[in-house]
């Protein structure tokens, strides 16, 4: 049985194959629509979330399966005490795949080491967001048409961004991406990524402060919102939280064929006049997000649909040495 | 001066940096084992050291985990002895995994609220000797033990 923990437990080539069967479901939706009849979801989510819970719940739906689960750590057991690893224990029996979203950091891990079915992290605190990195990869794949040779942009919140943390990570094993980290001093790219990813993998980057400069170098734009909930002092969200705002005067300096992405919620970062540009891609992917998350519960329950269409095995080899996907 | 007797089978311990032997016993699990006697020697003079605490253990070889100990310091020398005689040096390594020896200090940890989860650290960087939490994957670099 594989669970997905991390996007990285993904080989390149399942990566592939993985994007490649969420593009036959985006071209062919008809063909998959009842793919997971008679299998069900559980969307186990302790924390606020729309888009990702809808989004899992609307891939299943998608594919024919059905859905239960909880919204909020308040309207389940979790709020009587009970531990992750009972819950999952306990919601094995319900259903055949899970999604679980939590703010403890690793909480998706230990829910997979006591589950009896598969487990997707659909966000752990500031941890890993797994199966917001496969929509991004997919949307860049999708709408760039390729995942090497290409200049990023990522904007923000380079500190705390977990997404952007999960991106980088996924990126340096394409060749020839270079990255334009674009960040305040106080939330600059943590050491331990900028080392023991971007430098150790060879990967080429550069930092700035200004959007304005970098705009003109980027194939893709990556704009992220300063996050309240990872900060503890209120006075350092305030001062930094409108540090960049992307408005039609920045989009001016952008080449033309570059995409703006955001994972979404935007707060103030894009200006609403950047939704009208055909660059401004964020509800795009969002959209692209559905289907790779339906491409992943096909893999992680072990159905193939079209035997022409290749797909990552549900068993994972000895060889990637794990129960992660 | 202190007389302790030679052993038949068993591990010295020697190097221990002194007052810390008793960190070391507890980590080793040295009361947990059956038919094992152990002997400590703390603040012994050392030409080397100053003082140093030293440890020796009767038992079956095998029976205890070196790596671990590895973690705490590296300069500790280990002699395996069978049969009154020293059989092997043993050089310590830093273990892989650390299970219940170091604790999570990260607050958003899911360590921090579920009862009964063991506390695992793999180990990550061998050179700049960095390990990380299992579950949320923090750094770890002070020698602190639970």
């Amino acid at each position: 049985m594989r669970h997905c923990m991390s996007p990285l437990d993904f080989s390149v080539d399942e990566l592939d194959q993985l994007m490649g069967l969420a593009a036959d479901i985006e071209e062919n939706p008809d063909k998959y629509s009842h793919a997971c009849d008679g299998k069900r979801l559980a969307t186990c989510f302790y924390e606020p979330s729309t888009r990702t819970r809808l989004s899992f719940e609307s891939a299943m739906l998608r594919l024919g399966g059905q859905t239960l689960g909880f919204a909020s750590a308040d309207s389940s057991s979790a709020s009587k005490g009970e531990s992750v690893s009972d819950t999952l224990r306990i919601i094995s029996g319900y259903a055949d795949i899970c999604a679980i979203r939590h703010p403890k950091e690793g909480a998706p891990l230990v829910a997979s080491l006591h589950s009896g079915i598969p487990v997707i992290n659909a966000g752990d605190g500031g941890h890993a967001h797994p199966t917001q990195t496969l929509a991004d990869l997919y949307t860049i794949k999708s709408l760039k048409g390729r995942l090497d040779h290409f200049t990023i942009g990522l904007c923000g919140d380079l500190k705390f961004g977990r997404t952007v943390h999960s991106l980088i990570s996924a990126l340096v094993r394409y060749e020839g991406v270079h990255f334009v980290l674009i960040s305040p001093e106080e939330l600059k790219l943590p050491s331990y990524i900028r080392e023991d990813v971007l430098e150790k993998n060879g990967a080429t980057y550069e930092e700035t402060e200004s959007l304005e400069d970098a705009m003109p170098k980027l194939d893709v734009l990556y704009m992220t919102r300063v996050q309240r909930e990872r900060f503890f002092n209120e006075d350092d969200y305030v001062r930094l939280k409108d540090r960049y705002i992307l408005d039609n005067d920045k989009m001016k300096l952008g080449r033309e064929d570059m995409i703006v992405m955001h994972p979404l919620p935007r707060v103030n970062e894009i200006s609403v006049e950047v939704d009208d540009d055909p660059r401004a891609q964020y509800f795009t992917q969002a959209k692209k997000a559905v289907f790779i998350r339906m491409a992943l519960i096909l893999t992680l329950l072990g159905i193939q649909v079209d035997k022409n269409i290749p797909q990552p095995t549900n068993n994972p080899s000895s060889e990637k040495g794990g129960e992660k996907c | 001066m202190l007389n302790i007797s030679g052993i038949h089978e068993g591990y010295v311990l020697d190097h221990i940096k002194a007052g810390t032997s008793m960190k070391i016993y507890h980590l080793l699990k040295l009361d947990e084992l059956k038919d094992a006697t152990v002997a400590i020697i703390m603040n012994a003079k050392s030409k080397k050291m100053g003082h140093k605490d030293i440890i020796k253990i009767e038992c079956p070889l095998g029976s205890i985990d070196l790596d671990t100990i590895g973690y705490i310091d590296h300069n500790i020398t280990v002699d395996v002895i069978k049969n009154d005689s020293i059989i092997a040096k043993e050089k310590l390594a830093l273990p892989k995994v650390l299970k219940n020896v170091i604790k999570c200090k990260n607050p958003r940890c899911i360590t921090s609220i579920e009862q009964g989860l063991d506390q695992v650290f793999i180990l990550t960087d061998a050179k700049k000797e960095i390990y990380r939490c299992r579950y949320c994957e923090e750094a770890y670099t002070e020698k602190e033990t639970i």
